[in-house]
């Protein structure tokens, strides 16, 4: 039913997605801390920052990054000396991927530390844990859920993003063709409707258990913490 | 093994100045809300750090400020029991008081505390809720849990910010009694904050009079308490003194003996066991005072005293300590009655107790 070109899109569409979200939620728990803990002068710069990928054109986005990440870019050059490219590559679609969907993780982590209570911390601070002790053993049980949410919003948006990536990395057929693109190169060639509509209930499909497995994870995590 | 804090520390308009000492036993903090009680905690335990000060345990300088020296919370092992308790939510009862063990010095080294997890356990009472989530706990035995986790990490102090604020009546008397053992246990020495004189009267053997980020009065609990002076800084209804007395013969559906150094008492509701010597609060404003021996008087309890001092307030109300062998009674009567009956210092008389008049409450256990 489906022809290799879009098991290839899939498959990377899944690749990029796992691989954006592995990386970029270590970066969103520590940012979210930090901007749920602490004050300082820069917060709301910090703030305005991360989320400026949510409120930019996705096309400016990717723009940017192909500016920055290109290989005459200023951080792509210096990366290309140590062996990693990102332009016109998988890698680069995932790195649009994870920033885009960067903000999401980080205000639904932000907000689940938010409501844990900071006296919690300070008892297992007397109890004779460092600060990374009680957030390992307190902090970071207690938003469980928040981090699933982010991750599986970070995750739909990554399988979804589009506008960044084919600024970035183009639309290449088993390198860079995600399944937006493919849907969007589909439509883009005549009598290319059926391959579309195929390739958009298996989008559908993998977003709908994406949900409905956090769903349940949730509920799990929840009966967990509150015992 | 003794606490010494002098710190000061400005947030707003409230300014605190306050040094004191603590040392083996019970020492309680008191004072009404706003008198700088959880600022002095907070200092101590190191979730704040004044803006000037120095803090010691056992000889161990905790802050000092024109060292530069601030010793993390993390490190000071300082158990500490919140007026919430603060478990942590995700943890069981047993997971909570195994949270600390890891940072604890091994048992039995040093100056860690002789309490093993069994004793503490036996001693709180909570064996049967260890596999439970605090969620489903009740308050008196949430902040059960709390004291064992704060004792379980072997502190060096235990620090216990007002434990049974949050609770009822019957919860409060359900913890007292843990509380007394723990007392008697000499097993850690205590910081005890609270607005409660009940509960100090019960529980402590210092107590540190704070009012308004200042501290007004520091001595042995029977000493402050029985002092008429301080009468206005308790509250009238609140003011008494607290009186060893042991048990000489029981009567557990009437009134049973008990000896004190001044002579006997006789109440209703003890049930200790002959021999044992309890805790009796006894509020100044249940004891008459008359000059000469009553007769044909309902009260049981008539004893020869000596007016050892007088305070006299702005109001209506004067307040008299009354020499009773070693201990001190204090008794409330009108400035009116105090000039008829021409009472002063020195002045021989008898103080009348009724016996209801003493609430079970404020009738404690004691070791010894």
């Amino acid at each position: 039913m489906l022809d290799a070109a879009a098991w290839d899109a899939l498959a990377l569409s899944l690749q990029v997605s796992v691989t954006a979200v592995v990386f970029s939620l270590p970066l969103a728990i520590a940012v979210a801390w930090v901007l749920a803990r602490r004050r300082f002068p820069g917060h709301a710069m910090l703030s305005a920052l991360v989320h400026l990928p949510l409120v930019l054109p996705p096309v400016v986005t990717g723009y940017l990054l192909l500016l920055a990440f290109g290989r005459n870019g200023w951080i792509g050059g210096a990366l290309a000396e140590v062996g990693i490219v990102f332009a016109f590559r998988w890698t680069g679609a995932a790195l649009a991927a994870g920033i885009m969907g960067f903000p999401l993780m980080v205000r639904a982590i932000q907000l689940s530390i938010e409501a844990v209570d900071p006296k919690l911390e300070e008892a297992a601070a007397t109890l004779g844990a460092g600060r990374w002790a009680a957030f390992v053993r307190v902090t970071l049980p207690l938003i469980g859920p928040g981090i699933l949410a982010g991750t599986v919003l970070g995750f739909a948006k990554a399988m979804g993003e589009f506008g960044a990536t084919i600024t970035f990395v183009a639309n290449i057929p088993g390198q860079t063709q995600t399944l937006p693109s493919a849907i969007y190169a589909f439509l883009s060639v005549p009598g290319g409707e059926g391959s579309a509509m195929r390739l958009v209930i298996l989008s559908a499909s993998v977003a709908i258990a994406a949900v409905l497995v956090s769903e349940w994870l949730s509920r799990r995590m929840a009966e967990r913490i509150r015992g | 093994m003794s606490l010494t804090f002098d710190i000061s520390h400005r947030f707003g308009a409230f300014q605190l100045e306050a040094q004191a000492e603590a040392g083996p036993g019970v020492t309680a903090l008191f004072g009404p809300s706003g008198s700088g009680k959880t600022s002095i905690a907070n200092a101590i335990a190191g979730l704040v750090r004044p803006d000037a000060g120095r803090i010691t345990l056992a000889g161990d300088v905790l802050l000092d400020h024109a060292r530069g020296v601030c010793l993390p919370a993390a490190r000071r092992r300082i158990g500490v029991v919140f007026q919430d308790g603060r478990l942590f939510p995700h943890l069981t009862v047993a997971q909570n008081i195994a949270f600390g063990l890891r940072y604890a010095p091994p048992a039995g080294t040093g100056n860690a505390l002789g309490l093993d997890a069994a004793a503490i356990q036996e001693m709180l009472g909570i064996g049967a809720l260890m596999q439970r989530h605090p969620a489903s706990l009740s308050g008196g035995e949430k902040q059960r849990v709390a004291i064992a986790r704060a004792l379980a990490m072997r502190p060096r102090l235990l620090l216990m910010d007002e434990p049974l604020a949050a609770l009822d009546g019957p919860r409060k008397d359900e913890i007292l009694p843990y509380l007394e053992r723990l007392r008697d246990s000499r097993a850690v020495p205590i910081v005890y904050i609270t607005h409660s004189m009940a509960e100090i009267a019960r529980l402590a053997d210092r107590i540190v009079v704070l009012r308004e980020g200042r501290v007004l009065r520091a001595g042995d609990v029977t000493d402050v308490l029985s002092d008429p002076a301080m009468v206005p800084l308790i509250g009238v209804r609140e003011a008494g003194s607290v009186l060893v007395a042991r048990v000489v013969t029981l009567n557990s559906g009437g009134l049973s003996r008990l000896a004190i150094s001044g002579g006997e008492l006789r109440l209703p509701g003890i049930e200790a066991q002959v021999g044992k010597s309890l805790r009796i609060r006894i509020l100044a404003q249940d004891v008459l005072v008359s000059r000469t021996q009553p007769v044909g008087l309902s009260s049981r309890n008539i004893l020869p005293a000596v007016i050892e001092a007088v305070h006299r307030g702005d109001g209506p109300g004067v307040a008299l300590s009354l020499r009773l062998g070693e201990d001190r009674l204090l008794a409330r009567i009108t400035a009116d009655a105090m000039d008829e009956l021409q009472l002063a210092p020195g002045v021989s008389c008898y103080a009348v107790l009724k016996a209801i008049a003493v609430a079970r409450a404020d009738i404690g256990a004691m070791s010894g």
